[in-house]
């Protein structure tokens, strides 16, 4: 197959990654926003956007010809 | 009821974007019959793992393994370690070289080759109608959750749901629903686990939430670990939440049911037979064996942590959804368990209580209330995102099953054999619409009916009980015959019916949970009567097709190469290093798994 699927689920995640990120970020301090403490919306899409990234690397990795696809 | 924020929609909308997107983008890939139903087998073994792992993450998984987790706690894992993990490895070592080595294009096509065109046609029918039957039962249960949590309209959800379904498998085929099922398998992971962390961190970690579902067992009449220990209790069927002894479990749950999914169910050997070589094709099983076993403490946690965190602990008030739409009714904390609401008699809106007077809760709510409790705006739109991906993963899983076999064992051997390939191509095109509308119908079915699914998925248990008898008979003794296949299929089938039809769980009425024939004896609990009608149902399969077998005339040893082990070469993997070996794979599962299951014991 010529499409190789990490790209699109990098691309999904590192989008969730920065509307979460922003939005956790633009809210922080709101009441209702971090259960047990945690500002969570911030904190995981940080967690979702180093992940999309990294499988966007990966592909890209993969498809230098030196590199083939495992 | 909640309402959610702008930033929750738009997840979901960035969601369907993206899945609709890879559906359009392998369009062009899709040629022949072979690219549509089987990818080309040209997948890598850990795409084809994943989604193998996937397809069987649906809805009944996410919502039902957390109400397991709230009805029997830890227990549950049993499901995954006992219930899975075994069955998931003998396939990938022993019986895959001949699922992918004979290239059979669909399960019920290796049971032509190796026995004959009547027990095809036996598996592949009974298959058929079981695949949208479930499809549409997984359909019917999304749009009442969504509707109750969110005020969706049902209507609504099952359209949007089956039609971005419908669209990415009509475009891109089973590639398009298995690089989908890999998306979904990391946005189920992704979006449950911080539920997991937030809920434990809520109640003090591990040891505060088994100090407390200890309280919980002691008001229930067990000792204090019944819920955090899976193994110390499971020497009486009285002693556990969960009503079962270690002998039906073993022999009920982790051989015969767990044997005969995942080593003969169409929806998820199509994974692997996608894959691009004999040795990927075994290790699909195997990969999928390692978040596999790793599930417990992503779904079965949720459900656990939800009977005991405070009403209080979250983001927003507990049970929200079920007091507004029912206002009569005093949902007060007192009678619901931690967040876990009690289940509401439609009726007169109260809640309902058991035999002995206590409240019933609707645990199929623990997971669910979990998202709502502790996820706020943003991550909310992520959890539920995560769980309509397992709705769809689910839906998506059964309706590429069912289009392959019906298109190739049932139209191309019975309706039209000999057309051209783009034919059957426009057929697996066309069944896949009639698949997804066929689910509609029976979501709509469901809702009206809801006793009528109940005895559909009695008749499937019963089908489902015997089958790994006659696939192990097959694939390992050469002298099974094809009448001795059928017969045997058939006479389990029947004992399956005749033995639940004289048994009744503990507190049932005579119906479809048994009793039907007369109750000769009763079972502790659901779950025992199950375990014990698979044993009944797989003996009686395996003895009908040894002796039919043996006084009916065997095939010619060549005719049975690559089909029955010992006529078989064995497949040898040297072309890959060590520890790609499905051999090193699966010594590395079975020891993580035998330490899971003695660190919970």
């Amino acid at each position: 197959m010529n499409l190789d699927v990490r790209v699109p689920i990098g691309g999904f995640f590192s989008l969730l990654g920065v509307l979460l990120t922003g939005y956790g970020w633009a809210t922080l301090g709101t009441p209702g926003t971090a259960p047990a403490g945690v500002p969570i919306d911030l904190v995981w899409g940080a967690v979702l956007l180093v992940f999309g990234v990294a499988m966007l690397a990966l592909a890209r990795h993969a498809r230098k010809p030196s590199n083939p696809s495992p | 009821m909640t309402t959610l924020g702008w930033v929750d929609y738009a997840v979901m909308a960035l969601y369907f974007a993206f899945v609709l997107g890879i559906g359009a983008a392998l369009r062009r890939y899709v040629r022949t019959s072979e690219d549509f139903f089987l990818s080309g087998r040209s997948i890598p073994a850990w795409v084809t793992g994943l989604a193998f792992i996937s397809a069987n993450l649906g809805a009944q998984e996410v919502i039902g393994m957390g109400a397991s987790g709230a009805k029997y706690g830890i227990a549950t894992s049993h499901f995954y370690w006992i219930g899975a993990i075994p069955a998931m490895v003998f396939i990938g070592l022993f019986m895959m070289p001949f699922y992918y080595g004979s290239r059979a294009r669909s399960v019920p096509e290796y049971l032509k080759l190796r026995f004959d065109e009547k027990t095809r046609a036996l598996n592949a029918v009974s298959f058929a109608i079981m695949t949208v039957f479930s499809s549409g039962i997984s359909l019917y249960a999304m749009g009442k959750l969504l509707h109750l949590l969110l005020g969706w309209s049902f209507d609504l959800s099952i359209f949007v749901a089956a039609g971005v379904v419908l669209a990415y498998i009509f475009l891109g085929g089973l590639t398009s629903a298995i690089y989908n099922e890999v998306l979904q398998f990391f946005l189920i992971v992704l979006g449950f686990a911080p539920l997991v962390f937030l809920g434990l961190r809520a109640v003090g970690g591990w040891s505060g939430l088994v100090a407390r579902l200890a309280d919980h067992a002691t008001g229930g009449g067990f000792a204090p670990g019944a819920y955090t220990r899976s193994w110390a209790f499971m020497g009486h069927a009285s002693a556990n939440p969960v009503g079962v002894e270690w002998f039906g479990l073993v022999m009920g749950l982790g051989f015969v049911l767990s044997f005969g999914y995942w080593c003969t169910d169409f929806l998820v050997v199509q994974r692997a037979m996608a894959a691009n070589s004999m040795t990927a094709a075994r290790r699909t099983p195997l990969i999928a064996a390692f978040p596999k076993m790793l599930f417990p403490f992503l779904v079965i946690l949720p459900g656990m942590l939800a009977l005991v965190v405070s009403p209080t602990s979250g983001v927003r008030a507990a049970a929200p959804a079920v007091s507004s739409t029912s206002p009569t009714s005093p949902t007060s904390g007192a009678s619901a368990a931690g967040i876990v609401p009690p289940k509401i008699d439609p009726r007169t809106g109260a809640p309902l209580r058991d035999a002995a007077g206590r409240v019933v809760l609707d645990y199929d709510l623990a997971t669910p209330m979990m998202l709502l409790h502790f996820f706020p705006a943003g991550l909310l739109g992520l959890g539920l995102t995560a769980l309509l991906a397992s709705f769809m993963s689910g839906m998506a899983g059964n309706v590429t099953a069912f289009n392959t076999v019906w298109t190739y064992d049932l139209y191309q051997s019975y309706v039209r054999p000999g057309a051209p390939d783009a034919h059957y191509l426009a057929m697996g095109r066309f069944a896949t619409v009639a698949g997804v509308a066929i689910s509609v119908v029976a979501a709509y079915v469901a809702a009206s009916f809801n006793n009528i699914m109940d005895f559909l998925q009695l008749v499937f248990a019963f089908v489902n009980a015997p089958l790994f008898a006659t696939f192990a008979l097959g694939m390992f003794w050469k002298r099974t015959t094809g009448h001795g296949a059928f017969a045997g299929l058939v006479a389990g089938t029947l004992a399956a019916a005749v033995h639940h039809g004289l048994s009744l769980p503990a507190g049932a009425g005579v119906g479809v949970k048994g009793g039907y024939l007369g109750v000769v004896t009763t079972f502790p609990s659901e779950l025992a009567q199950t375990f014990w009608t698979a044993i009944v149902a797989w003996s009686t399969c395996f003895v009908v097709t040894i002796l039919v077998s043996l006084v009916t005339k065997a095939r010619a040893p060549d005719e049975l190469r690559g089909l029955v082990y010992g006529l078989t070469p064995k497949p040898v993997d040297t072309a890959v290093p060590w520890y790609e070996r499905p051999v090193a794979l699966a010594a590395v599962v079975l020891a993580v798994t035998f330490v899971l299951n003695v660190v919970f014991s």
